[in-house]
């Protein structure tokens, strides 16, 4: 497929990624809110622009109502959920004729969407729903994404976008929360800290997942091996890089042309620090520098996947 | 009219008032023409918010399609749906058929005009068509003289605009030989109409023209250079700044092709590759939506990057085919399209089936006095221009205006040419829940790859505004479908 074709759909995904990770962090952030007894609003508001990273324009003003507008609204804002709905619409657009016509009408719907009087009335009146209502039409994507288009190298683009910038977030939003919880030796739990667990798991949509897998006995350990380690959960960061590895291996099969040795290595590596290790193991080394390293790695899969695939240069290809 | 609902073809016409237009609906005593009564029973008999009801549920499956056009000159990007109308144009076996055989033969007479005039220029040692009005057109290419064109077809993809003068009779106002747009709305204006009046669309025995995108493709494939057997076919777009962009798009979908922009392509010894993630892969055929002054910047305007540095070289190396080819803005020059019956006359013998307008020439002293003494009633047009863009209509400009026609007109000559204003025809548009009669051209769309392909249809555009003689979507023109019957 072509090389611009391919880049398209990877940013169309990692932004429609990313926008529902803003809105859903935004929804969780001002649910806690309502319980004033655990940390102050302005806290919860630099952890939250912290996950989210490119906080600069979003420092706390003491106004929740008008913050989180921006945060949904301000197309000109790099963080703000229009923003990467514009970037990934834009990016659709360019590629029309590849993604199928349910595709773009509900990304198409979408942005009408967050571009309607409708949309800012709403917001003002019930924040909750108005959210809610953006994450529904991008799971909706999704889901038509995955029934109406051939899983083929297209498709494969879309998936790398989606679970590369996933694991970033994921591994982002742990390294903000790791100072406050995962550090705390493991205390009665006040009714407050509970809060905070629920939160933090329901910034990746894991609570429910979660008990599932442990019960609703929550403990810092046990979350962040949940979402580093398991292998089943979309939102955890092992399944992210196994579907990263998936991906690029299928890119290979329907292409033909090798990926470099970097790529491999690396996301081998990310593969191999996921799997063959223990939480016991990363709590007894450092934490921090664990989530520090997987992000840096995402990044470097994301500069060689572009060099290889999209920006190479004309005469490596004329030689092979 | 049917004898069963006077009262409510009474409402419906309400002040539909005629003129000295032909009216598509109606003929000159207010009777609705045969067959354009099945349309007006049914649309009577609809209850009043009905009609309404459905065109807002076609707006809305535009929109949310993304059919939409950019308007240049106003917000960078501005999208907007394209304008159209519920109701249908109905053409009748006879009226198309005439169509058809006067297109065909059109075509095939410019398509000879351009091959000779870049090689041996018969026509003009003959002097049948002056020699500076073609080397002083501003499309005329001198890097095409000499060159093979595959199949010696330049103008595979053509879109000629057709009027309805008041005598009934279709004539041709102008040729789009470089890069004809609109064919997209064609095809989706058909299937929103299915979906609006199913029944009546069933009832009427309209000819299909949804294989469109499938005589594209295999014109395209006739043209591949030799030696290619499986060709790589891509439509080259300027991206998506372009007004036509969701056209590009729907067509390179329809056709199963990819959309490739200049970036996507490089040339190496003269051949053409595009950049894919499986490495470098070879073009065969181009289906250029770009003007030849964006090609490449090698040969053509060297300030443009729309399209791609060494294509021309390996267009001349005949390693891949470019459609259009280049320089076939020369055809469709609106000083030479006077010239267009004495074409066809000297390359086939015969008359042309599809009239002209009457056009003066400005560079002809005693037409220019007449002209510059009558530009309140002449429509005046730059030659080298299309979308409505530098035109005057003279019935409805200021003094202000004629003045600076006049002044430009002095100044250069050979730039401009003159029509009567005419009165074409007019056919009924839902208007505020109520039918009006407003403006229509119709083009159609031709192919010309083994043979000359026309599809039964084509756009009919409207002129919204009443009263207003602009078709065109940049200057506030609509669109409706328009039925061709299969008798």
């Amino acid at each position: 497929m072509l090389s611009r074709v391919a880049d398209s759909l990877y940013w169309m995904s990692r932004y429609l990624e990313r926008a529902e990770n803003t809105a859903r962090q935004l929804d969780v952030t001002m649910n806690l809110m309502l319980d004033p007894g655990g940390a102050s609003a302005e806290i919860r508001w630099q952890r939250l622009t912290g996950s989210l990273g490119k906080s600069a324009g979003m420092e706390w003003n003491g106004d929740l109502e008008q913050m989180a507008r921006k945060l949904v609204f301000d197309g000109l804002h790099p963080a703000s959920v229009t923003f990467c709905v514009n970037g990934a619409r834009e990016n659709a657009r360019q590629v029309r004729e590849e993604i199928s016509s349910e595709q773009w009408q509900r990304l198409n719907r979408l942005f009408h969407q967050m571009h309607s009087e409708n949309a800012l009335a709403l917001f003002s009146s019930n924040i909750n729903d108005s959210l809610a209502s953006v994450i529904d039409g991008i799971h909706l994507f999704q889901g038509v994404s995955d029934t109406t288009m051939i899983h083929g190298q297209g498709w494969q683009f879309i998936r790398l976008g989606r679970y590369l910038e996933r694991a970033y977030a994921t591994a982002t939003l742990l390294e903000v929360y790791q100072p406050d919880l995962i550090l705390t030796p493991e205390r009665e739990h006040s009714g407050y800290q509970y809060l905070e667990l629920v939160g933090l798991l329901r910034c990746s949509t894991s609570f429910e997942a979660y008990c599932h897998e442990y019960t609703a006995d929550l403990s810092p350990g046990r979350i962040l091996e949940f979402l580093l380690l398991n292998r089943d959960f979309p939102h955890a960061i092992r399944y992210c890089v196994d579907s990263i590895r998936d991906s690029v291996d299928k890119i290979q099969r329907t292409g033909g042309r090798r990926p470099p040795d970097e790529l491999t290595a690396v996301i081998g590596r990310l593969h191999a620090m996921l799997g063959f290790t223990t939480i016991s193991e990363i709590l007894a080394a450092d934490a921090a520098s664990f989530l520090h390293t997987i992000r840096e790695q995402c990044m470097r899969v994301h500069e060689l996947i572009y060099h290889h695939y999209v920006h190479y240069s004309i005469q490596s290809a004329l030689v092979a | 009219m049917s004898a069963g609902h006077p009262v409510e073809m009474e409402t419906l016409f309400g002040d539909y008032a005629l003129d000295r237009a032909f009216d598509e609906m109606r003929e000159a005593d207010g009777q609705v023409r045969p067959h354009y009564r099945a349309l007006a029973e049914t649309l009577a008999r609809l209850p009043q918010d009905e009609l309404q009801r459905r065109k807002q549920s076609a707006d809305l499956s535009f929109l949310t399609q993304g059919i939409t056009f950019t308007v240049y000159g106003r917000d960078e990007g501005t999208e907007r749906i394209f304008p159209y109308d519920l109701l249908p144009r109905l053409v009748t076996a006879q009226e198309w058929d005439r169509i058809e055989r006067g297109l065909t033969q059109r075509i095939t007479a410019l398509n000879l005009f351009l091959r000779d005039v870049y090689s041996e220029a018969r026509i003009l040692s003959d002097r049948v068509v002056p020699r500076d009005l073609v080397y002083s057109c501003k499309h005329y290419r001198r890097q095409m003289r000499g060159l093979q064109v595959p199949r010696n077809v330049y103008i595979a993809v053509v879109g000629s605009d057709l009027l309805r003068l008041n005598t009934g009779e279709f004539v041709v106002l102008e040729d789009n030989l470089r890069v004809p747009s609109g064919v997209s709305y064609m095809l989706t204006n058909r299937r929103v109409m299915k979906r609006t009046f199913p029944q009546l669309f069933s009832s009427y025995g309209v000819r299909p023209i949804e294989h469109y995108p499938q005589l594209l493709l295999a014109t395209l494939r006739s043209l591949a250079p030799e030696g290619r057997p499986v060709p790589n076919i891509v439509l080259l777009t300027p991206g998506v700044f372009n007004s036509a962009y969701f056209e590009h798009t729907y067509l390179a979908r329809q056709m199963g092709i990819d959309l490739v922009e200049g970036r996507d392509l490089v040339t190496h010894d003269n051949i053409v590759y595009m950049r894919t993630t499986d490495g470098l892969k070879r073009v065969d055929v181009i289906y250029r939506r770009v003007d030849d002054d964006f090609s490449d910047p090698l040969v053509f305007r060297a300030d443009s990057s729309l399209g791609c540095s060494g294509l021309f070289n390996a267009y001349r190396a005949g390693n891949v085919t470019v459609t259009n080819a280049f320089g076939t803005g020369l055809a469709d020059d609106k000083a030479l399209y006077a010239y267009v019956p004495r074409i066809i006359r000297y390359y086939l013998n015969e008359d042309a089936i599809l009239p002209n307008v009457e056009t003066y020439l400005m560079t002809d002293e005693k037409e220019r006095r007449h002209v510059l003494a009558n530009l309140d009633k002449l429509v005046v047009k730059a030659v080298g221009e299309s979308g409505g863009y530098g035109m005057l209509i003279g019935p409805h400009s200021t003094a202000r205006q004629r003045e600076e026609f006049a002044r430009q007109i002095e100044a250069n000559p050979r730039n401009y040419i003159a029509q009567p204003t005419l009165d074409f025809s007019r056919a009924p548009c839902l208007i505020n829940n109520r039918l009006e009669p407003r403006h229509v051209d119709l083009r159609p769309y031709v192919l010309f790859g083994d043979k000359v392909n026309i599809v039964p249809g084509g756009l009919t555009r409207v002129a919204l505004e009443r009263g207003s003689l602009v078709v065109n979507s940049s200057q506030g023109g609509g669109s409706k479908d328009t039925w061709v019957l299969e008798q």
